[in-house]
């Protein structure tokens, strides 16, 4: 029910509906969308009403609903210093990763889109066939080299690899939005005095940015989520990133279902206020990316 | 002026065709314009060049395409994953893999996913976006909760699910309350259902993903065609299967293929819900992990390293079949050269 009111308190500004040519009844299109809702809501409500459950109450009946919303499996996680410490190197995994795919990405687009030098196809068909290399097959030798280079168990050796996995994608996305910027700006630049990477701060990352912004949530959403690579370098509990929490936690507290669905829950906190933040934009920026 | 514009049009990855035929059809009328671009480059701008794009080609070359050289290179190997590489064993690991029926049946696991996905989150995700496209009350927070799923991490979706879908989980004990008692299920372990329990599940996740997309796609649809189509009388449906649904054909077939290489790429999910050895015996194994049971778990680096080879081969092909038929026309530059 809680659903129904948040869905209804939103009125659109301006309601169009009739110069649509359609006309459904709007009791269908509601049901429909309130029946999504529903399915795409159930699983995450169930995990954070679980936890304010006890173990006794969850096998007894796993269907029912928290009678008296007990809170010490929250307070129990918040209060332990794992899931802290998880946190932080989730988020500095996550922010150091987009913060070099968005700069070392935008740097990349802007010289592929604006200058013409011999080998420029090349380097954009390199990127793009790096589409093509997923992480899954690069993983063992990916922690060979890691190995190698020292960075076992440390956050670098989990940050530069994905840095280097987010580029293509990046700089496919990114290269279209800098090759939409007219060239009379940059002219216009020019003639103003503006040299070629000054119009690149004052130009291109401005005019670039509802695109630099969709590729930063990205990449920050699948580094906060990244399983494979963590679980690969990080075997330290100490420098475990979140998801990697997660799961140690659940083998962990196997029996105490309650807990493992407030650990849970927590954890997808963070993930959620980003993405609710700046989903405007994504929608936005995947716009600009469809369309090339 | 305008050759440099129609250039960048023509140069973009994904150009309307009508944009094409403009580019396409234009004369150079501005020689000198011409002629500034073919120039060559003066050594400020290779130096530039050289800042802006060393930095990326070093961690490009060095944490992608190095270790997929390398597992190219120890595929050829039986090794241990300590000391130097020095049983060279030549392709009797990828004779080990095709031989073995674990990997067959991933391989299988891995086509049906990529066909289900397809099959049940295109047209679901087609409907929805163009449902969510309608002006209506809440669309807003419709948009952010569709894509919920997305954003949460697989690790928190399969422990999750997995604590929902086990015997005494929560879906049997609604199925119970709700009357449908004998829809109850092992749904994780009987080799039958796990396959679709795991099809479910991916849909729950992906399907926001798809339908961001083709909302995204909808959004640079000019209403005029619609409204237009409208005016001339045709129905509701009429418009959408022969005006949105050909413009929207571009974004279908990016997600579409991304789709696909994802299916292909499988590891999290299935790793995290079923574990390296139950996954074989329920029937959703995958080729990722496969590679990683009998790779890095079972000690041997270099089977694991074929294994990853044949896994990208596999991908590879996919998706150069994909690009040369279905792809083509919407994605001149990206994987065919940017050059043009």
């Amino acid at each position: 029910m809680a659903v129904t009111a948040v869905t209804g308190r939103r009125a659109p500004r301006r309601s169009s509906r009739s110069r649509k040519p359609l006309d459904w009844t709007d009791p269908t299109v509601y049901f429909v969308a309130l029946l999504l809702i529903a399915t795409m809501l159930a699983p995450v409500i169930y995990i954070i009403m679980g936890g304010f459950r006890t173990n006794a109450q969850i096998t007894t009946d796993p269907a029912g609903l928290p009678t008296d919303w007990r809170t010490e499996n929250y307070l129990d996680v918040l209060t332990g210093g794992t899931f802290w410490q998880q946190v932080l190197n989730s988020t500095i995994v996550a922010l150091a990763t987009t913060a070099g795919v968005v700069a070392l990405g935008l740097m990349t687009s802007f010289i592929i889109a604006r200058y013409r030098f011999w080998g420029r196809g090349a380097m954009y068909a390199l990127f793009a066939a790096g589409l093509m290399f997923p992480l899954t097959v690069a993983i063992t030798p990916l922690y060979i080299l890691v190995k190698n280079l020292g960075l076992m168990n440390t956050l670098p050796g989990v940050i530069l690899p994905q840095i280097g996995f987010g580029i293509p994608l990046t700089i496919i996305i990114l290269v279209p939005f800098v090759r939409a910027i007219p060239d009379e700006i940059q002219e216009a630049a020019s003639i103003d005095g503006c040299s070629r990477l000054g119009f690149f701060w004052r130009m291109v990352l401005p005019l670039a940015m509802p695109g630099v912004i969709t590729v930063a949530i990205l990449s920050f959403i699948q580094s906060w989520n990244g399983y494979l690579l963590p679980l690969f370098i990080l075997n330290r509990e100490e420098t475990f990133t979140l998801p990697l929490g997660v799961q140690a936690f659940a083998s962990e507290y196997s029996v105490d279902t309650a807990k493992v669905l407030a650990f849970t829950s927590l954890s997808m906190i963070p993930a959620l206020v980003f993405f609710s933040l700046f989903q405007r934009r994504i929608v936005g920026g995947l716009t600009g990316a469809v369309k090339g | 002026m305008s050759e440099t514009q129609h250039e960048s049009v023509r140069l973009a990855p994904d150009p309307s065709p009508g944009l094409t035929k403009v580019g396409g059809d234009t004369p150079a009328v501005s020689p000198p314009a011409r002629r500034r671009r073919r120039k060559g480059i003066g050594w400020p701008a290779r130096l530039e060049i050289a800042l802006m794009t060393g930095p990326t080609l070093i961690v490009f070359l060095s944490f992608v395409i190095l270790p997929v050289a390398m597992a190219a290179y120890y595929g050829f190997f039986s090794w241990q994953g300590y000391g130097p590489a020095e049983d060279f064993v030549g392709f009797r690991n990828y004779l080990l893999i095709f031989e073995d029926g674990t990997f067959i049946d991933a391989l299988r696991h891995n086509g049906i996913i990529v066909v289900l996905s397809l099959l049940l989150q295109g047209p679901a995700a087609i409907l929805l976006a163009l449902l969510l496209n309608r002006q209506m009350r809440g669309q807003t927070i419709i948009r952010v909760l569709v894509f919920i799923p997305y954003v949460i991490s697989e690790v928190v979706v399969g422990t999750g699910w997995s604590l929902m879908l086990h015997g005494e989980g929560v879906v049997n004990a609604v199925l119970e309350k709700i009357g449908l008692g004998w829809l109850q299920n092992d749904w994780l372990s009987d080799p039958k259902i796990a396959i679709w329990t795991l099809m479910g599940i991916l849909t729950w996740k992906y399907i926001g993903f798809a339908v961001i997309l083709f909302l995204a796609g909808l959004q640079g649809i000019p209403e005029e065609l619609t409204e237009a189509a409208a005016i001339d009388g045709a129905s509701y449906w009429q418009i959408q299967r022969r005006i949105t649904l050909p413009l929207l054909g571009p974004t279908i077939r990016i997600w579409a293929f991304l789709s696909m290489i994802g299916a292909l790429q499988l590891f999290d999910l299935v790793y995290i819900i079923w574990g390296q050895y139950v996954a074989a015996t329920a029937g959703t194994s995958t080729m990722a992990t496969y590679m990683v049971a009998n790779g890095r778990n079972a000690g041997e680096y270099g089977y694991g390293n074929a294994v990853a080879v044949v896994l990208f081969f596999i991908s590879l092909f996919a998706a150069l079949l994909y690009q040369r038929f279905i792809l083509r026309r919407d994605t001149e530059g990206a994987i065919t050269g940017g050059r043009r």
